[in-house]
């Protein structure tokens, strides 16, 4: 594993010759051919498409879920597609946040536990873990829900909630997988906006996947995904 | 410890279930308790015994009695530093048979023999010196509210005396006491002097039930025991000499099949516990795969995942159990009071709480592992995307 | 009569459900199936034992102790005592005149259980000949009876199985000499069947009695009148120093302690078991009513009251109960009827054996306690299902 590699100055991710295969009941799916992409660093990306297009397969891969089957995918100087799950998970653990339509998070844990979670897999202390967790649930406007649980909380706090807990680690990368589908226009914007804020003022790369045109306007530039290809 | 809280909320997610478990845990291991209490009251004689004594018993049946001139006799084998003798009195008190056990002994050498019965100098002087003396001990004196001082009224369903009369009377001088659970065991008797006893019964007049030897060395019991059945071989009264230890549990041996019944109720307590709390803890996981799903998402190993499934298990079993324990705990000094003296005292040794430790991990982990293993497995995409 | 039908649909909207919560389903019957099959066998126990100690001895037979004396093991009868007791006019005779009473003594010799070696207290009874004239439920199943003034020895079916070396030819070792096993005999299944026995004059040299412990003889007149009357006689007799008891009598007290010990035991450890299978039962249910809290919001939107509700919910909890209890019966019926163990009777100081019976009483308990197990688990989801808002439950879907 080597997050410390020196920053190259090239692109934050590097996707070169990507193809992903399932295998379905004997079937073979091939759900990407061949993907080339860069995302710079500072970066919003909205990867849009139809439903079955591999846009999330796409997401996936570019957060350390999931391995392709063939191809390269490079995060800030570090090869992550040949890694083991462990490592996967350590390398995850360190540079990437996740953002999810459902906002899953624990139900029995509130709102300060599950920004606080990633955080256990750290050596810090206790309460410099409760520290950090205070600060980014402030950076989300939630400071004082801190003692909620999530069923104590509206669907768009829920939301800022997850993001609290995809910045605590303060990763190079977040991953959205449409964070505002389950969200009414309102709160959605109010989400998007917070994206926005952490892209502009924190320089936080964003990759997100959305099939709402309004929401893709939030990022600096959109991909479209048809079967499996970018479609420039 | 860092992850304590991260398991504990899973464990308690849904309270009702997670405590109905517990409560079910918990009550199988109280049981376990209670039946290993048991179990060990019937070995406590073993427990108590002295490798250091040796008892000697008619050889053909220990109901058989001995001549009292053989003290002597034993006295004179090389290592035998004491010789005591007692015998069975067959008591009937307030009409029930064997309320508790009497034996007739000499004072003076028996309370030598046992020096881990507690008595105070005084009353072992008044019990040497009172021909009609008696000592019982303290959970009978509890149990019938007798007082220091006070006759004895105990009937022999044996020993007349030599008017006929099956009707004794003795005097309580003194009371027997011990620390050790196991030994208090064995205070739960009554003795009463030799003296009168042999002088007015009507027959076996010079004899006594059986001998109690101390030897020096305990290596040497062998051949002790060897010497002293040599002396009476051959003789109309043959002994049979065994170390103390052998013979208690010998007569906890003869309990034979309840003792291996006890064991297969708690088999069958504990495979019930299994299913109940295999079934639980699947469910638990089975709901949670997508919580499961974002903890890997954050960075947590499969290794760390499995580790807070099983830990989970782990609790759940060792607060049952804890629990379970400390209950059977709780319960047995109010058993004891009502069983005083009926039956030796209940208590919880300490192989008991290892074995129900070993238990509570060993099932922890068969609980633990089929859940955990899948949430081994458990592909993060597969999962998020809802498929099973 | 509406309110039946509703029942009717309701449960069977349930049943039918019933496959998708098997899991959880087979856990109350496996856990109530526990504490009936624990409580059936420790109990089958008990009543095995007190079989075989209440089937022991008839109505119209004594047993004479000395005065005071509880048990055999403490009592003592000399033999002028025996000449005496057998001559009362009471006790009856056979066709040639003899009296039918025996003088018999009791020592306890040491065997192993089978295939072990620790000694245990085997009761070794001399009878003298009448003993078989009296008691008529003996009989041989194998070999023949000792012959008299030999030392041989027939054993008890029990104590031939319990015990090592006890098969008709072998030769066995106590005191002095040897004794051969002649025959086996049985005495429908009472406690002699624990016992050797051989004839009373050979054992009282070999063990070197002078007297007998016991008498047991037949009365002439086996009524309330006709013990009264040897009571009265033998109480009158200076030389004898004796007390009466009928045989049933007797032997019903030989067992206090162990039954005691036994019952406390079974019931104990069912109730504790029953205790920790009713929260099992506790927990299916609540999780049978909320994997089911939509289709019974729905019912209940639709109209059905919620009283059907509570009784489904019963009725499914009792029919798991149900099979629970009759598969644990089961299992200890296949496991322990007809299996013999053998123990320490605390009051004789000797071994006892006896055979597991699973009676249709007992089984009939199982299944009551099963649905107290049923009844109680059930109740409290019923309840909670019964008073869950409809919307509440709707909404949950």
């Amino acid at each position: 594993m080597s997050a410390e590699v020196a920053d190259n100055g090239g692109p934050l991710v590097e996707i070169r010759g990507v193809t992903k295969h399932y295998r379905r009941g004997g079937e073979r799916i091939e759900v990407l051919h061949g993907i080339d992409l860069d995302i710079p660093r500072g970066d919003f990306v909205a990867l849009m498409g139809p439903s079955g297009s591999g846009k999330t397969t796409l997401l996936n891969l570019i957060g350390g879920l999931d391995s392709p089957t063939t191809g390269t995918i490079t995060v800030d100087g570090a090869r992550i597609d040949q890694l083991a799950s462990g490592d996967l998970a350590r390398w995850r653990a360190a540079n990437v946040g996740f953002v999810f339509q459902f906002y899953n998070l624990l139900p029995v844990l509130s709102a300060q536990r599950n920004v606080e979670l990633p955080l256990l897999l750290t050596d810090l202390s206790a309460g410099e873990r409760r520290r950090r967790a205070a600060i980014a649930l402030a950076l989300v406007g939630l400071e004082d829900r801190a003692r909620h649980k999530p069923r104590e909380l509206s669907g768009g706090q829920e939301q800022r909630v997850a993001i609290a807990r995809a910045i605590v680690t303060d990763p190079v990368l977040l991953v959205c997988d449409e964070p505002t589908g389950d969200l009414d226009r309102v709160t959605a914007d109010e989400v998007l906006g917070l994206l926005q804020m952490l892209n502009r003022e924190h320089g936080t790369t964003v990759v997100m996947v959305t099939h709402d045109p309004k929401a893709a306007d939030h990022a600096r530039r959109q991909l479209h995904l048809d079967k499996g290809t970018l479609a420039a | 410890m860092r992850f304590v809280p991260l398991i504990l909320a899973g464990l308690f997610r849904k309270k009702t279930r997670t405590l109905l478990t517990l409560a079910s845990v918990m009550v199988a291991f109280m049981l376990f308790g209670l039946l290993q209490a048991v179990t060990a009251a019937f070995e406590s004689g073993a427990d108590a015994a002295d490798a250091k004594r040796l008892l000697t018993t008619a050889r053909y049946s220990i109901i058989e009695l001995l001549p009292l001139s053989y003290r002597a006799r034993i006295e004179t084998v090389p290592g035998v530093v004491g010789v005591a003798h007692a015998e069975w009195f067959g008591a009937r008190y307030q009409n029930e048979s064997n309320a508790f056990p009497v034996f007739v002994v000499d004072p003076a050498r028996y309370l030598d023999m046992y020096r881990e019965f507690d008595i105070t100098p005084e009353q072992r002087a008044a019990f040497e010196r009172t021909r009609t003396g008696a000592v019982a001990g303290r959970r009978l004196v509890d149990r019938y509210g007798w007082r220091l001082g006070q006759k004895l009224p105990i009937a022999s369903e044996i020993h007349p005396k030599a008017d006929g009369d099956m009707n004794w009377e003795f005097d309580l001088v003194g009371i027997l006491d011990a620390d050790d659970p196991a030994v208090r065991g064995n205070t739960d008797m009554v003795l009463i002097n030799v003296a009168l006893f042999d002088e007015t019964r009507q027959f076996g007049k010079g004899r006594t039930g059986w001998y109690i030897i101390r030897i020096a060395d305990s290596s040497q019991a062998k051949t002790i025991s060897a010497a002293v059945d040599r002396l009476f071989a051959n003789s109309p009264d043959e002994t049979k000499t065994q170390p103390e230890k052998e013979f208690a549990v010998g007569f906890a041996k003869q309990i034979g099949d309840i003792g291996a019944l006890i064991s297969r109720i708690l088999a069958a307590v504990f495979f019930t516990i299994l299913i109940l709390t295999g079934n639980t803890m699947a469910q638990s996981i089975r709901e949670r795969i997508p919580e499961l799903a974002i903890l890997k998402t954050l960075g947590f190993s499969d290794a760390r995942v499995t580790a807070l499934v099983l830990g989970e298990a782990g609790l759940l079993l060792l607060l049952g159990g804890g629990a379970g324990m400390g209950a059977a705990l709780a319960m047995l000094p109010g058993l004891n009071q009502t069983t005083g003296g009926r039956f030796p005292p209940l208590y919880v040794t300490e192989s008991t709480w290892m074995i129900a430790v070993l238990i509570a991990v060993a099932l922890g982990l068969a609980v633990g592992l089929p859940p955990a293993w899948r949430a081994h497995r458990l592909r993060i995409v597969d999962a998020l995307a809802g498929h099973r | 009569m509406r309110v039946l039908l509703q029942i009717a649909q309701i449960t069977l909207v349930n049943l039918r459900n019933l496959p998708q919560r098997l899991g959880t389903s087979l856990v109350v019957i496996i856990g109530i199936a526990g504490v009936a099959g624990v409580l059936v066998s420790v109990l089958s126990m008990a009543e095995g034992f007190r079989h075989t100690l209440a089937s022991t001895g008839r109505e119209d037979r004594v047993i004479m102790l000395r005065a005071g004396s509880d048990a055999e093991m403490s009592s003592g009868v000399s033999r002028d005592q025996a000449v005496l007791l057998a001559a009362l006019p009471a006790i009856a005779r056979d066709a040639a005149g003899r009296p039918l009473a025996s003088a018999e003594l009791v020592v306890m010799v040491d065997l192993p259980r089978r295939g072990q070696t620790d000694p245990n207290n085997v009761p070794f009874r001399g009878v003298q000949p009448a003993a078989f004239a009296i008691r008529d439920e003996i009989s041989l199943v194998e070999g023949r009876t000792f012959a008299r003034g030999i030392r041989e020895v027939i054993v008890g079916r029990r104590a031939a199985r319990q015990f090592e070396g006890l098969t008709v030819g072998s030769r066995i070792a106590f005191r002095d000499s040897d004794w051969t096993v002649v025959g086996v005999f049985t005495s429908e299944g009472d406690v002699h069947e624990s016992e050797i026995w051989a004839d009373a004059e050979v054992a009282a040299s070999a063990f070197r009695r002078t007297g007998f412990q016991s008498m047991t003889a037949r009365l002439v007149d086996g009524s309330a009148a006709g013990l009264a009357d040897l009571t009265a006689t033998v109480a009158r007799d200076r030389r004898l120093s004796i007390s009466v008891l009928r045989e049933p009598e007797y032997y019903a007290k030989q067992s206090k302690v162990l039954s005691t010990l036994i019952n406390v035991l079974g019931y104990t450890v069912a109730a504790f078991m029953a205790l920790g299978a009713t929260f099992g039962a506790l927990n299916c249910m609540y999780s049978a009513i909320a994997s089911r809290q939509v289709e019974i919001a729905t019912l209940r939107a639709i109209g059905f009251g919620s009283a059907p509700v509570v009784v489904s919910v019963l009725i499914e909890a009792l029919m798991l109960a149900l099979v629970g209890g009759a598969l644990g019966g089961g299992l200890a019926y296949l496991y322990c009827d007809g299996a013999s163990l053998s123990t320490l009777n605390f009051d004789t100081f000797s071994q006892v054996a006896f055979d597991f019976r699973v009676t249709w009483a007992l089984l009939g308990q199982g299944i009551v306690w099963a649905l107290v197990i049923g009844a109680l688990g059930g109740v409290p989801p019923a309840i909670r299902a019964a008073r869950l808002p409809v919307t509440v439950a709707l909404r949950a879907a």
